[in-house]
């Protein structure tokens, strides 16, 4: 079995599976069972002055049947007193020492950061993680994202607390700012040891037709919330690379936004997580879900031969580049297997409507579109596929035309039917190839 | 007219209950939405089956039941009645994948049962009134859904119907696991908010209303008048007690017989889909046993292969190559028995008889055709088997004014081939007359 443990700037973890601030870390209880069940750490629900919260909190976007795909909340930070949580963390690093604490903090002065620091470090804290992300309810006060959208302010801050801080400091960035990159060498140039993101998405989950009110409701109003949850999973992943492929930062980042199970957390690592965490699958499903999470990982890692999870940290960060880079000479095209088919031709509308005009049905030239790049008619496949589903049904793809989008495959119901094929393109060559040596002019541009 | 609760039918309740909406949901977010559904062409009203599901998915009930309706304005009946095993769900890509097929005759409930809910807003208005009247004979599906697409257009239409009851096979034939009578009146009813009128109790060609009257008062005329009296045997001992009519006794069952009677021992002849539901039926309402008598193999029924599982799963047995020569009474004149003999490509086997006892018989072996009301439209023709001749795509016969469409042209098919028919008259009219 692999070695699942990591090493977090200095912090110790016996697996890389965090729980985010948020609800299921609000108190010592919870996150007792959360190690029982096998999480290696836990962000403590965010400390400082203690907030009043308002009801309801949470709405949700569903995806048909899927539950809860995104889920949006209007919840502050920790609405208990903080000597109540210290004594809790203190019990728990007490029961629990092997396992990681970390203390999530948001407060205003110098002087308050200095205290709050101090107190969580002498109740055990392995950590301290910066929430300069949360997009709700704390930036219209100036704390949460409006520290980090601010780099400056950011730098300064983050610079505050590592004059006091003992142990290592995580900055938690938001993904309401135009460049990440900009945030995160503020996070390094205020010297913090490790970056967390993404926090959620300032979002208006849905609208209640009936009340006319947004949701969720506080009576006859609402306001805009946090957006976490599967949805955010693509932004989390962009935000991560965009981060783990800058050449100025060389710290550890916990990937956060939509991980639901191994396979998610493994696409965070690959993309150069160190730790990653988790909140709403945990508050769809339970802290049960971490032990698939682990056995998940870790048979993934034995598959591909990796005796550490540390050996898949990074791993795809050098295939992410920039589009000009990509190769120009590259071909695919769609090949449809007639013996899985069960002709329900959304291929064909897909392809007609959203993308090249090259997948049709029967068995007969068809005429291609006017703006059509190759010509004369399409021809049918010969001989022509009879399906063992779906008889006659079975739709062609006009070869020459296919431009190997992928869009046909991803519509298809059926896994296998439709699959993507190398075949024979132009010599490699890239776009920014063509504008170092003055190949890139188009014809049919402006000035033509 | 109201109908009591306690009769005999309401002891069965529904087979495919209507779904709960996170049911319906559910199944509709199944649905793959297929260009070029072929669930579609399966469907003999052609029903936009895909879009219909989807609105269902999106929550726009009231947009789903007015696709269906578009098509198939008895949508609301179809959907419990129609045998979708062999037509639409049997041609769902899911069926060809060996998957669970999309559920479309009870997401078709749920939507139309919805929509026309009382209290609902209503769902059609039907337009001013035109000059042009149609008299509809018989109200069963084919002239509901005649009439009904007529009036919405604003056309007057009027049905007369020989029962003291209105929608035809829905109200009187229906197995009750599928569809109640109070429910078939419900949608009765509700194509009668469209202002179509329904005079019972009136045969045309007797009650001095003849054929020539219509064609002189109205200016079309549309022939729903399904098929006559079961068949019967011919075989002796059968006119007595004890020997009933399939259709008839389903008949009483349903509209009149109070909840408590008892059945003994069954019999019912026949292999088509109506002894299967008598038979299904009193397996049902607890008769001490149900035996299906059919003059040749299982194999060769015209009855549905899923609706035979499905009474064989209630106890029904079924005996094979045999057929009846008569019925054994008591001195009092009580069925005792019915006699049958073995049979070999149909035919009887001599010295093979032998008696199954019953107290009570049912022949399911066809039913009348209606031969004469043809006579009083001159033009219309009637076929060698008894049937009306229409061309199918605009129900017209031989007579310009006269249409027709369901059983007494088909012979006896399904609910959703007479609403076809009705509807494709109704068309046909609205066309002619520039609606």
């Amino acid at each position: 079995m692999a070695d699942l443990s990591i090493d977090f700037c200095g912090i110790k973890s016996p697996n890389p599976f965090w729980l985010a601030s948020a609800p299921p870390t609000n108190t010592g209880e919870q996150i007792m069972r959360a190690f029982d069940a096998g999480w290696g750490g836990a962000v403590w629900k965010t400390l400082g002055d203690p907030i009043v919260n308002v009801t309801s909190r949470f709405g949700a976007v569903d995806l048909g049947t899927y539950k809860m795909m995104g889920l949006n909340n209007i919840e502050l930070i920790t609405d208990r007193p903080l000597e109540v949580n210290l004594r809790e963390i203190r019990e728990v690093k007490r029961r629990y020492p092997k396992h990681v604490i970390i203390a999530s903090l948001m407060t205003e002065t110098k002087e308050d950061w200095r205290v709050l620091i101090q107190k969580c470090e002498d109740a055990g804290a392995d950590g301290l993680e910066l929430n300069f992300g949360c997009p709700h309810g704390m930036c219209e006060r100036g704390m949460g994202s409006s520290v980090g959208q601010e780099p400056k302010l950011l730098a300064e801050i983050t610079a505050w607390t590592k004059e006091f801080a003992k142990t290592p400091v995580l900055v938690k960035l938001t993904p309401n700012t135009g460049d990440i990159v900009e945030a995160g060498l503020a996070a390094v140039a205020g010297g913090g040891d490790g970056i967390s993101l993404i926090n959620t998405v300032k979002s208006i989950v849905g609208v209640d037709l009936d009340r006319m009110v947004p949701l969720p409701r506080v009576g006859n109003a609402s306001t805009n919330g946090g957006y976490c949850g599967p949805a955010v999973k693509p932004i989390a992943l962009h935000l991560l690379a965009a981060l783990a492929r800058e050449e100025g930062i060389k710290i550890p980042i916990s990937g956060i936004g939509g991980i639901s199970n191994w396979r998610d957390a493994a696409e965070f690592i690959a993309l150069g997580s160190t730790s990653v965490q988790v909140c709403t699958a945990v508050m769809h499903y339970g802290y049960r879900i971490v032990e698939d999470m682990i056995d998940g990982l870790s048979n993934f890692l034995d598959e591909k031969g990796m005796k550490s999870v540390n050996e898949l940290r990074g791993k795809v960060v050098g295939n992410y580049q920039e589009w000009g880079d990509l190769d120009l000479g590259y071909k695919l095209i769609a090949k449809i297997d007639a013996e899985k088919c069960i002709g329900c031709q959304l291929c064909v509308t897909a392809c007609h409507d959203g993308a090249h005009q090259c997948i049709f049905t029967g068995n007969e030239e068809k005429t291609r579109p006017p703006h059509a790049h190759a010509h004369g008619k399409a021809t049918p496949p010969s001989p022509f596929p009879i399906g063992k589903i779906a008889g006659p049904r079975v739709p062609w793809v006009d070869e020459p035309e296919c431009v190997g989008c992928n869009l046909c495959q991803l519509v298809c119901p059926v896994s296998g039917c439709i699959t993507m094929q190398e075949v024979p393109g132009g010599p490699a060559d890239t776009w920014n190839a063509r504008v170092r040596e003055g190949r890139n002019k188009v014809p049919g541009g402006i000035h033509d | 007219m109201a109908l009591p609760q306690d009769r005999l039918e309401n002891a069965l309740a529904d087979k495919k209950p209507t779904f709960s909406e996170s049911e319906a949901r559910a199944e509709a977010e199944r649905c793959l939405y297929c260009a070029d559904a072929p669930c579609i062409k399966a469907c003999p009203t052609e029903i936009d089956i895909p879009t219909f599901i989807k609105k269902i998915a999106s929550g726009n009930v009231r947009g789903s039941a007015k696709t269906i309706f578009d098509q198939n304005l008895l949508g609301y009946s179809c959907s419990r009645v129609c045998p979708v095993e062999e037509l639409c769900v049997g041609d769902c890509v899911y069926t060809g994948w060996g998957r669970d097929p999309i559920p479309i005759g009870r997401l078709q409930r749920f939507a139309t049962e919805k929509a026309t809910a009382a209290g609902e807003k209503a769902l059609f208005e039907p337009k001013a009134r035109k000059d042009k009247k149609v008299a509809l004979i018989g109200a069963g599906p084919a002239s509901l859904a005649c009439a009904g697409y007529l009036a919405l257009e604003g056309v007057e239409a009027i049905i007369f119907e020989k029962r003291a009851v209105a929608g035809g096979l829905n109200t009187t034939g229906i197995a009750p696991y599928k569809l109640h009578a109070q429910d078939a009146l419900h949608e009765v009813e509700w194509v009668q908010s469209f202002g179509v009128k329904i005079e019972t109790g009136v045969e045309v060609g007797k009650d001095h209303l003849t054929g020539q009257k219509l064609l002189d008062a109205y200016d079309a005329v549309f022939i729903g008048v399904g098929l006559g009296e079961d068949t019967k045997l011919g075989v002796p001992g059968e006119d007595g007690p004890g020997v009933v009519g399939a259709t008839a006794w389903i008949e009483e069952m349903k509209l009149h017989k109070k909840q408590g009677e008892k059945l003994g021992h069954v019999v019912v002849v026949g292999g088509g889909n109506t002894a299967i539901d008598v038979a299904r039926e009193c397996a049902l309402l607890g008769a001490a046993s149900v035996t299906m008598v059919y003059r040749r193999s299982a194999k060769e029924m015209s009855g549905y292969a899923h609706e035979m599982e499905g009474a064989r799963v209630e106890g029904v047995q079924l005996v094979e190559s045999a057929q009846p020569v008569g019925f054994v009474r008591s001195a009092q004149g009580a069925l005792t028995a019915i006699r049958v003999a073995r049979t070999e490509g149909g035919k009887n086997v001599a010295g093979t008889e032998y008696e199954i006892p019953c107290d009570l018989a049912a022949v399911a072996i066809g039913q009348s055709k209606l031969r004469a009301l043809a006579s009083e439209f001159p033009g219309v023709e009637v076929d060698a088997r008894g049937c009306l001749k229409a061309d199918p795509a605009t129900g017209r016969t031989g007579n310009a004014k006269v249409f027709t469409g369901g059983d007494c042209v088909n012979g006896g098919k399904e609910v959703v081939n007479a609403v076809a028919d009705g509807r494709n008259a109704a068309r046909t009219l609205l066309a002619a007359w520039g609606f």
